[in-house]
């Protein structure tokens, strides 16, 4: 699938992206449209009642590096995030917290970067007070999204770093929030444009190999750059690059980047001296 | 590729390859003994032994021999759980450098029967069982199985085959041991068997033993 695809199909049709989305799933997969649209709502029905459980919670996590952030954060607002950013901020980290305390999540697209998009949609349900189906058409076309980058390039954080897994994630977001702020489909482009090229680059170098540091906090800092990309987009500032050639731009960075920075624990904050230390400590403690 | 590719499963964290897949590859042994061993050792071989306690990956692997789902949130419990059950486990570093890095051998025992499965988790909880008490093979969870171990003679394996109504995807075969002729074979079907065909199949004179390992996931 192609972002220039779903535009021209859009544009041909005069049908709203989401259902557009689904055809063109029909179309290469031969997967029933309704099955489908189910099957992503009992997803999304999953992700948002996790979302109402671990919201600001404490967390014992595998290796106790984090575990209390989203608790933290749930408990102050200095009104520099606004509602709707903190919310969502929250429920990220309290996701990804989860996640590393072997809780129950939904993969999306990863289980690392699993906070971003529940962070945005659990927001838009509790602050926007948006309906089920108008959350549901946004999680389509997130999807769409993310299987764009998928087919394109790779979400995995070790083939492409961690631009491939948090960056596909907010590309996601950033494109199911503008839709579901009614952005026509140009903006969509724009928002999931300007967040990939805002985290590409970003390399995957979590301390001693477990999804916690730097990976719970990114969750959370993605979801600002989701909302800022959003909001621009639906200003009307537009992503002078085109999505697909941003993927296919991301694609390459992730081949240039050197294995220290896949997923190896090798590189970046990874192969501090502070990381080091507290390796050490961990494996001791864990025994 | 397809959006559930992208959006989902739902599962217990923390790590696709690390988590995932070991519930996974755990549920494989779970499914071939029709339930849980009475004891089992896992041999954890490179990144699955380097990291698997930060990864929960012995929780995960307890939990899928337990037969526990992907998503089951007794995972976290499953060393408990075990504890509780009377299932005998033990951990245990190995070195080898041929194979995938996040790989883990289960060797376990039902009823004094061993059993010993190799399998890798090789990415977004994708599995591939490599080898199933000593027949050499790649499965990969999506599609029932049935294993069978059979008298080495002529005509045999005809005999078996003839009696399913399903489709062959794969079929691995070896010889165990030409002195008592005995010889096993893997067979991977599209689609599941009845309980009739299974039946059927069990009372050949040929087949000696037969399990049969509904699909994964």
């Amino acid at each position: 699938m192609l972002f220039e695809d779903l535009k021209r199909l859009v544009n041909g049709t005069q049908l709203p992206l989401h259902e557009v989305v689904l055809s063109y799933e029909m179309l290469e997969n031969g997967e029933d449209p309704q099955t489908l649209k189910n099957d992503l709502s009992k997803l999304l029905k999953i992700m948002l009642e996790i979302s109402d459980k671990i919201y600001g919670k404490k967390f014992q996590t595998l290796t106790g590096l984090t575990g209390e952030n989203g608790f933290l954060l749930s408990k102050v607002d200095d009104g520099l995030l606004g509602e709707f950013i903190h919310c969502a901020v929250v429920t990220a980290i309290s996701m990804s917290e989860n996640n590393a305390s072997m809780g129950r999540i939904v993969a999306c697209p990863t289980a690392g970067s699993c906070g971003v998009i529940p962070g945005i949609f659990y927001a838009l349900k509790k602050i926007k007070k948006l309906d089920f189906e108008t959350l549901l058409n946004g999680f389509i076309v997130a999807g769409g999204i993310g299987e764009i980058i998928a087919a394109k390039a790779t979400i995995s954080g070790a083939v492409s770093g961690c631009q491939a897994e948090i960056g596909t994630a907010t590309a996601m977001a950033a494109a199911g929030l503008t839709y579901c702020m009614n952005g026509n489909i140009e903006m969509v482009e724009s928002a999931a444009s300007i967040s990939l090229k805002s985290l590409m680059g970003l390399v995957c170098d979590p301390v001693g190999g477990f999804v916690e540091v730097p990976c719970v906090k990114r969750n959370g800092t993605a979801v600002g750059v989701a909302v800022v990309a959003s909001q621009m987009a639906l200003a009307g500032i537009e992503s002078v690059i085109p999505f697909d050639e941003v993927v296919d731009a991301m694609k390459k960075v992730g081949k240039s980047l050197p294995e220290s920075l896949k997923e190896t624990a090798l590189g970046g904050v990874a192969s501090t001296p502070t990381a080091r230390k507290i390796l050490k400590d961990i494996i001791e403690n864990l025994g | 590729m397809s959006i559930l590719d992208v959006v989902g499963p739902v599962m217990i964290g923390p790590s696709s390859s690390h988590t995932l897949g070991a519930i996974r590859i755990g549920r494989f042994v779970n499914r071939l003994l029709g339930e849980k061993p009475d004891s089992v050792v896992f041999y954890l071989c490179g990144s699955f032994s380097k990291t698997y306690k930060g990864h929960g990956t012995d929780r995960a692997l307890l939990g899928g021999v337990l037969g526990m789902a992907d998503d089951d949130e007794n995972i976290k419990k499953s060393i408990e759980i075990a504890s509780s059950t009377g299932l005998a486990f033990r951990f245990s570093a190995f070195e080898n450098e041929e194979v995938h890095p996040n790989t883990v051998r289960i060797e376990c025992q039902k009823n004094g029967i061993l059993h010993d499965v190799w399998g890798a988790s090789i990415g977004g909880g994708a599995i591939n069982i490599f080898r199933v008490n000593g027949v050499e093979c790649s499965l990969n969870g999506k599609a029932p199985v049935i294993f069978v171990v059979n008298r080495d003679v002529p005509g045999a394996l005809s005999k078996i085959l003839n009696k399913l109504e399903i489709n062959v995807a794969n079929l691995y075969l070896k010889r165990l041991n030409r002195l008592k002729l005995t010889a096993a074979a893997i067979i991977e079907l599209d689609d599941a068997p009845s309980k009739k065909t299974l039946e059927e199949l069990k009372k050949l004179d040929v087949v000696l033993e037969l399990y049969y390992i509904p699909k994964i996931f």
